[in-house]
């Protein structure tokens, strides 16, 4: 697949809770090697979507894409093979509180390779050195603190190096040092292996500094309300909640 | 697919990689290139990563591991694509060769034995001192009812006496079958099954009936509070309560001890009398009509022995929610130690209704009940 050909495809997908509907017929592209954001205020819907992007909440209508393969129709082994294409680092980290984070690491690798076991240590090691673990391998997750696990969970998620990685806030409760080079390896990833990301954040620099494309959920609307460049976005929408949104402004300007 | 081709010149023995290297590709090519470089001692090697045409992680991983196999400037690395000289150079391969962060050595034995019985000693003394903090927040809430969360307490009672029932039922009817059972069998032999109905009403009431009850509280609600107040304490609630000012003994535990000391009882008198109800079932199948059942117990069990065994519910009540509440609160992180708490809470929890069971054996023979 090239670069900017769509590789996940999310067509009419309707999402919610029972009767309480969130997201209304919504669709949208994500293209191959790119760095895609989901904004919006809290409670549009954004890490619903993506859960329902990721197959982990079955759609109410609609149909996700990924790699061409329909994840909401998709069981058994042709799910997993959709799943062994994607990575994901959730809004806690949840890393498994019985091992330590090298073995966290290891899981994936020891269940979906045959690679020798000093070569999944290796690897292991080597995702823990790139989120700079490389001091905390032998730890527990309870013995870190929060933004440590959420780096060690950023290097489980792309210990398969998946071709997609779905990442759930993955900078909030960092420090900005830590944030900025977090910023910086996705941008290298996606550029030097075509890694396309999707991320939920609200993290405005961090937006700036990594998207090529975001769009924006809003409540009322249920479904998107805008999509394209974050910094054209920024100048030229004319909605004026887009706008107030990237400029960081209180609700009550535009009331 | 990833290859390896192996060619040795004069100076130097080339391995050349070529394909897509990635986790599924290389597993092969990984042994046979550790091969090949352990096979040309002293020789200079060189890996030719120029046809390449996809590297990931794991690829990286590779040339990393095979760089590091040997002295510095032993092994080079020649024409990899700078899109992926550019992944490798976020690694510093001195740093990955060493184990920063290495398990702890194994203590001495003596050590080992010195540090469970600190442990023991700790954890006795944390329960004596829990012990304390419930009696006084327990008298505290007697003489300021207002303070108590009265809604919470009927809830729990809900969970931890209502719900109960039907288990309860099940098995101390189950016991009064087996224990009618199997002793009116060799009863029979000497013309003496009426007797049976002693057995199962001085049995049940002073011993049993409190004693599987409690333990039936133990495995369901002494778990259950364990598991509830560790969940909160892994989510912070219990760091909350405390930070808002709030006692988490006067709000968390508190309204559990009253619940099963409310409950606790009530449900030991349903247990006897439904293992009543099966031994005199069984009896019944031995030609000992259901009054004449009754009267043998009436006969038999006095007031003292009911109370002897009422009494007991008291006590096993605030011993298996109280233990509940305190391994709960000794949560540390993460989710087995949920598991560990709720674990701990029916063990120890067991372990002190048997102690406790025996002390009042000893004093029930002394005072003569």
């Amino acid at each position: 697949m090239k670069p900017g050909e769509p590789i996940i495809r999310v067509e009419g997908l309707t999402a919610g809770y029972d009767d309480f509907i969130l997201l209304e017929k919504i669709s949208f592209d994500v293209r191959h090697g790119e760095v895609f954001v989901i904004l919006g205020g809290s409670g549009c819907g954004k890490s619903t979507l993506l859960k329902h992007m990721i197959g982990l909440y079955e759609a109410q209508a609609g149909h996700v894409y990924i790699d061409g393969d329909d994840i909401v129709t998709a069981e058994g082994d042709a799910r997993k093979a959709i799943l062994r294409k994607i990575g994901v680092m959730y809004q806690s980290g949840a890393l498994f509180g019985s091992m330590t984070l090298l073995e966290n690491v290891r899981l994936p690798l020891e269940e979906y390779t045959e690679l020798p076991d000093d070569a999944i240590d290796l690897i292991g090691r080597m995702k823990l050195e790139l989120v700079g673990l490389e001091q905390f391998t032998g730890h527990l997750p309870a013995a870190i603190s929060g933004g440590m696990q959420k780096r060690a969970a950023i290097a489980r998620a792309m210990a398969l190096d998946p071709t997609i990685l779905f990442l759930d806030e993955p900078s909030a409760g960092l420090d900005p040092i830590t944030s900025a080079s977090l910023d910086a390896l996705i941008r290298r990833l996606a550029e030097s292996l075509g890694v396309t990301f999707v991320i939920v954040t609200h993290e405005l620099a961090s937006i700036f500094a990594i998207a090529d494309r975001v769009i924006m959920l809003d409540k009322r609307k249920k479904g998107i309300i805008a999509e394209g460049d974050p910094r054209v976005l920024r100048d030229t929408s004319e909605d004026p909640w887009v706008r107030q949104f990237f400029l960081r402004e209180p609700e009550t300007v535009v009331a | 697919m990833a290859a390896l081709a192996i060619r040795d010149t004069d100076v130097a023995r080339v391995l050349a990689l070529s394909g897509r290297l990635d986790a599924n590709t290389i597993p092969a090519v990984w042994r046979d290139a550790r091969r090949a470089l352990k096979d040309a001692p002293g020789k200079r090697v060189v890996v030719d990563a120029g046809e390449v045409d996809y590297c990931d992680g794991a690829g990286i991983a590779l040339l990393v591991d095979l760089l590091r196999q040997r002295a510095k400037g032993e092994v080079e690395l020649a024409n990899l694509k700078p899109a992926f000289a550019t992944l490798l150079q976020q690694y510093d391969i001195a740093v990955l060769d060493h184990d920063l962060d290495p398990e702890p050595k194994r203590r001495p034995a003596v050590e080992e034995i010195g540090a469970i019985t600190a442990e023991v000693w700790h954890d006795v003394r944390e329960q004596v001192e829990f012990v304390g903090e419930t009696t006084s927040a327990f008298f505290y809430a007697m003489r300021h009812p207002s303070t108590v969360r009265w809604r919470d307490v009927w809830v729990i009672c809900e969970r931890v006496g209502v719900d109960a029932l039907p288990i309860v039922a099940l098995i101390s009817w189950l016991l009064g079958v087996i224990l009618a059972f199997q002793s009116a069998i060799p009863m029979k032999k000497f013309g003496a099954e009426i007797f049976v109905a002693d057995l199962i009403g001085l049995a049940m009431l002073r011993e049993l009936g409190p004693l599987i009850t409690a333990i039936l509280l133990a495995g369901r609600s002494g778990a259950a509070f364990a598991a509830e107040i560790g969940t909160m304490k892994v989510n912070q609630e219990v760091d909350a309560l405390e930070t808002m000012g709030l006692d988490p003994v006067r709000f968390l535990v508190t309204p559990r001890i009253i619940a099963a000391l409310l409950m606790m009882p009530l449900l030991t008198l349903f247990a006897d009398l439904v293992s009543l109800l099966g031994g005199a079932m069984v009896l019944q199948s031995f030609s000992i009509p259901f009054v004449t059942f009754v009267h043998e117990v009436e006969g038999i069990v006095d007031f003292s022995d009911f109370m002897a065994g009422f009494v007991k519910t008291f006590v096993f009540a605030i011993l298996v929610a109280g233990i509940g509440c305190l391994r709960g609160l000794q949560t540390s992180a993460g989710a087995s130690s949920v598991g560990d708490a709720a674990t701990r809470a029916v063990v120890s929890g067991i372990i002190l209704l048997v102690i406790v069971d025996g002390i009042f054996a000893v004093m029930y023979f002394f005072l003569d009940i």
